[in-house]
Formats: C-alpha cells, structure tokens, sequence
C-alpha cells in the first residue's frame, strides 16, 4: 500500500515537473506542423500576425508581470525593429542606387543619409536589436536611475508613444509620413506573394517565438529573475541588501525593447506594412492589454492573451466592428476587476474558491497586487 | 524679436488649454493618485454638454454650458469612483489600465449618441475676432481661455486653503492614516475629490470647444499632454501644476516656430526627462518622511 502510494507520488511529481515541456512541445508541434497544414494561408497569415504580437508580449510579460513596470510605449520599440526592418526591405527592392517609391513621389531626390547603411541586410537586422535596445536602456538608466517609477513611468513611457508616432508622422520623406512603409515583395530572398514562402516566413515567425519563449524563461529562472520580481515586490528592501534595482530595472526593460523590435521586425514582411497608426497610445496599450487578458505573471499567458485577444478582435470585428471596442472595454474592466492574473490564473482562483468554499484553508497564493509607493509618494 | 513677442499668445493659450485640461487631474491623480485615463473622455462630455445645450441656448451655449457641465462630467466621475475606482486604491497601474478600459467605452457610447463625425459648438458672438497689439494678435477665444483658466485656478486655490473641505482634502493626501485617525470620513472626501477633479474637466471641455470641433476621439489628443503637466509640475501642487503647463506651452509654440511640429513634441518629451534628472518628483514637491 505505502509503496503504491510512493509510486503515486512520484508519478505525480513527475507530471509536475515534465507539464511545462510537454505543453511547450504540444504546442510548437501544434504551431508549426498542424496549423500550416490545416489553415488556409489567409488565415495563416493572420496567425503568423499574432505570433508577431506573442513576441512583444514576452517582453512585456518580463518587464511588466514580473519587474511591476507598467510599460506603455512598446509601440516604439516595435516601430523601430519594425522600420529598421522595412528601410532594408524597401531599399532591396529598389536596387542598388535607387530610392524607395514613396520617396520619389515625395519629391525626396537623394537617399538620406540615415538610409543608406540599410541597404546592408546584417546592418539592418543589427539595427532591428538595437536601436530598440539602446533607446530603452538609455532611457531606463535616465528615469530608473532617477527613481521614477510606477504610474510616472507608465505616463513617460506613453508619452513616448504620442511623440514618436508625431514625429514619424512629419517626417514625410524619411518615413513616409501617416502611410508608412508598405508594398514589400520580398524579405531575404523569399517571395511574399508566395504561397509556400508564406509558409516559410510563418514557421520562422514560430521559430523565433518558440526560441525567444525559451530564452525569457531562462532569464525569469535566473539569479537575474529573482532580482527582478524582489525588486517589483519590494524595490526599497532590495536597495537595502546593495543591489542597484535601477540597473536590473533597466536591463529587463530593455529586454522587453528587444522583442518588441524583433516582432516589429516580423510584422513587416507578415503583414506588409508598417505605420504610425500601427505604433500610438493605442496600440501600446493593446499589447499590454492582451498580456493583462492572459495572465501577466507568466511568460505563457502572456503569449497566450496576445494570441487569443487578437484573434478575437480579428474575428470580432469582421462581424460586429462598433461592438468590439465595448466588447474590449468590458472584457478589461472585467479581467482587472476580478481576473488580475488573467486567463491563465483562472483555474487557479476556481481552484481556491471552491477550496474556500468547502472551509479547507486555501493554499497560499502569492499576492499579486502590491503597493508602488512611487506612485503614492 | 517681433517673432518671440507673437509667438508669445500662442504659447500663453497652450499653456491655459494644457492646465484647464490638466486641472482636473491635481485632483484625481495628484491627490488621490489615481492615474484616470477616463479623463479625456469626460473632457468630452463637457464638449458634448455644450453641445447639446446649443439647441435651447443658442450660441450662449458655451456660458450656461460651464455649470452644466461641472455637473455632468463630475457625476460621471463620482459613479466611476464608487463602482470600480473604490476596489483599486492603493493599485494606480492596475487603475490605469482599468480606466482606459472604461474610456474605450465611452469613446463608443459618444459615437453611437452623436455620430462618428466631428460636430462644432458655435462660440457667442462676443468671443469671435481677436484683439490686436502693435502686430500680435490673440483670438478672443484663446483669450476667454486664459481667463477661464486663471479663474478655476483662483476658486481651487481658495478651496484647497481657505475652506473645511479643502483642507480636509489636502489632510487625506498627506496622510491618509491619521486623516483618518483624526476623523475625517476618507471615503467621503475621497468621492468629493473625484467629483470636482472629474468636474473640472467638463468645464475644460466646454472650453475646447471653442477652439476646435467636437468629436469622440475628443480627450485622447490631450490625455496625455494633460498628464505630463502634473508629472512635470509635482504631485497635488497647484503651483506645479499652473508653472508646467505655461512652460509647457510656451516651449511647444517656440520650437514648434523654430523647427516644426512634429519636432516640438520630442523636444517637449526630452527636455521633461532631462528635468526628471534634477528633480524626479516635479517642481514641487511635497516633503514628507516616505521612502522615495
């Protein structure tokens, strides 16, 4: 019997351990061998979109789910990965010498000098990391390193937002100005009014997810992680014991810049388009939106909010497109109501609701709402 | 020298559009620390107040709208307070989000009442025209503006120092603990608080109307303006407040005279970072023991 028992236990413990990668491999196999085989490219495309967002999410599950900083302009970070991109694509297509169209049609006679190392597919993708990655790290070590922390960043950060995408917007001959960059035919050799190079670019969409989901894991599970989640549950305690939290502060937010670029990055050869309209207030706040709606504290219901709420709004709106943004408007109000670990943390709240109900003591749970007092103070 | 002293109107009604809009928000956030993203959405019911008083007012709209609309935007705030507000103090970013929530629908709402399309609210005869000095030129408009704006800052002023409630107010900002330990029903202050905070942006958004149309997508052009004001001028400080929102003002209309538009908005951000640097609690700062 005692044996039995044992047994149980450590096949139980064993689930325990091995739940994490069977669902990851569950679901790359799902992504990358079922779902090409069984949605029309159409809808392909759309996934390989949301994929695009996951990305982003990851970032902002890092910087805002487990470092507290409530970050609103990750449109900006996607908008650079997403033009570095573009600039490169654009100037490929126009051959060695040539502008952009959108140039000649806006009187813009010579390449800008800011143009012209694009034409160079390593500078490009170099670019695509870090200009993302030096924007926000300046950034952070500016305002970190001068305490400003809780809502002020979250006000800093959108405003970022606002002025970035103004600023796009006037320069009509660097950047095209309100249309953005659009009408790409090719990324990197593949044609992308192919059916099957579609393919191609969605699974390397996938891949990078998949590759980026693994990499932020390692980040959370390490000595860093740690400092991370004790500097968003108790910042002054961690200054306390010597560490610096403006610096680890900083780096998960210019972490979290990085993968915005690198979707961004993405998004321009999936969707073919890059634009202010794509990169406001707005936008930035969807993205954190859909982290909310999944589940901050976890990597996974980040990707999950951002893959599940931008399929909703897809299919929403093709139906009924006034109703969405009440639709969205509830949906947040509910989920940071009563949800604020989102869907992911669902079951674990029936689970500690009916424990309750039945009088057992509920296990513990970690207390996700924490004071910033920065933003009291 | 001709071009900083007419560059200097613009910049003055900058200013006195930033703090009317801002104003509200000393309230709401500076003394309660909720970060309401709603806030441009009842800037846009004041705009629509005047709106919708046009049709028995005339073109006075705008005069009996002032009331009107204090009343109307400050309801609406005090219903938001009491529903969902209450259950997040002490959680500004999850308030954040929850009220950006709230704006998406209200953005709606006002699309599907009064059409997608900008509507105008025809300003009294009084105030169309300007005066003109030696070469500078200053619409009445933006003059009524200033005006409107020096004369909500004088009654918060005088309410914050002079009455009971005011100081009650100021009393719960600073420590809400032993406010409470003193007596002061908190909650109640709390809903008064959000009801003139709310309040005040009816009344700015019946002055927007004066100087562009009307629309549901009205309070997202000056959200977030409206928030650097009081991220720049310091927590609950009406000084702080009134300073920013001029230096503000005046910066957007110079650069934007010396380089262009979409430049002076990144000059803007900037240089409120760099003052970040000097002093990362605003201009005025409230001193208190608190960690910062």
């Amino acid at each position: 019997m005692r044996r039995l028992r044992e047994a149980a236990d450590a096949v139980a413990s064993a689930a325990v351990r091995w739940r994490g990668p069977v669902v990851f491999v569950a679901v790359a196999l799902l992504l990358l061998v079922a779902a090409p085989a069984a949605l029309s490219p159409f809808r392909l495309e759309l996934l390989a979109k949301y994929l695009c967002f996951a990305i982003a999410a990851l970032g902002i599950g890092l910087a805002w789910g487990k470092g507290g900083m409530l970050t609103l302009g990750q449109g900006v970070f996607f908008g650079l990965g997403g033009y570095a991109m573009a600039m490169h694509l654009k100037l490929a297509e126009a051959g060695p010498g040539q502008l952009p169209d959108f140039m000649v049609w806006s009187g813009v006679e010579t390449l800008p000098a800011v143009w012209e190392p694009f034409r160079q597919p390593w500078f490009a993708l170099l670019m695509v990391v870090v200009l993302p990655g030096v924007t926000a790290f300046l950034l952070g070590l500016l305002v970190f390193g001068r305490r400003v922390r809780g809502a002020y960043f979250a006000i800093l950060t959108q405003a970022l937002a606002a002025a970035f995408v103004i600023w796009l917007v006037g320069q009509q001959g660097l950047t095209g100005g309100t249309n953005g960059l659009t009408n790409f035919t090719s990324f990197f050799g593949l044609d992308l009014a192919d059916e099957n190079d579609q393919r191609v670019l969605y699974s390397v969409v996938a891949v990078v997810l998949g590759l980026l989901y693994l990499a932020f894991r390692q980040v959370v599970a390490s000595r860093f992680g740690r400092l991370l989640v004790a500097v968003r549950d108790g910042e002054d305690r961690v200054r306390f014991l010597g560490y610096d939290p403006a610096l680890v502060k900083t780096v998960a937010f210019t972490l979290s810049a990085i993968s915005a670029g690198i979707a961004g990055a993405l998004f321009v050869p999936v969707v073919g388009i890059i634009s202010p309209a794509l990169l406001g207030v707005v936008p930035s706040l969807e993205f954190v939106f859909a982290v909310a709606v999944g589940g901050r504290y976890t990597l996974a219901g980040a990707v999950l909010g951002a893959v599940l709420l931008n399929y909703g709004k897809t299919t929403f709106s093709e139906h009924y497109a006034n109703g969405w943004l009440y639709l969205q408007g509830t949906l947040f109000i509910a989920v940071m109501a009563y949800a604020p670990k989102g869907v992911i943390g669902v079951a674990g709240q029936v689970r500690d609701f009916v424990a309750a109900r039945r009088g057992r003591a509920a296990p513990a749970v970690v207390p996700p709402a924490r004071v910033e007092e920065g933003a009291a103070a | 020298m001709n071009a900083f002293l007419n560059q200097l109107p613009i910049g003055l009604s900058i200013g006195a559009v930033l703090l009317l809009v801002a104003l509200g928000l000393t309230f709401t956030f500076g003394q309660m620390g909720v970060v309401n993203m709603a806030h441009g959405e009842f800037l846009m019911a004041g705009a629509y107040t005047a709106y919708m008083l046009q049709s028995w007012a005339g073109r006075q709209a705008v005069l009996v709208a002032l009331p009107v609309a204090f009343f109307v935007a400050g309801l609406m705030g005090l219903v938001l307070e009491r529903t969902l507000i209450r259950r997040f103090y002490g959680r500004p970013l999850d308030t954040l989000l929850l009220t950006w929530g709230v704006s998406l629908i209200l953005q709606q709402v006002a699309r599907d009442l009064f059409g997608a399309p900008n509507v105008q609210v025809k300003a009294p005869t009084w105030l169309v025209g300007g005066a003109e000095w030696s070469g500078i030129r200053m619409p009445y408009a933006r003059m009524f503006i200033l005006a409107l704006a020096v004369v909500c800052v004088v009654a918060i002023w005088f309410y914050l120092a002079r009455t009971k409630q005011g100081r009650r107010m100021q009393a719960v900002m600073q420590n809400r603990e032993l406010a409470a330990c003193s007596g002061i029903a908190t909650s109640r202050v709390d809903q008064r608080t959000f009801f003139i905070g709310s309040g005040l942006a009816g009344v700015a958004g019946v002055g927007l109307t004066l100087i562009g149309p009307v629309g549901p997508a009205l309070g997202t052009y000056y959200i977030v303006d409206a928030f650097l004001v009081v991220v720049a001028g310091g927590l609950g400080q009406l000084r702080g407040a009134v300073l920013a929102a001029f230096v503000l003002g005046l910066l957007n209309s110079y650069v934007e005279y010396w380089s262009d538009a979409s430049l002076a908005k990144v000059v803007v951000f900037a240089v409120i970072i760099g003052f970040l640097q000097i002093r990362p609690q605003g201009l005025f700062v409230l001193r208190s023991r608190k960690l910062t």
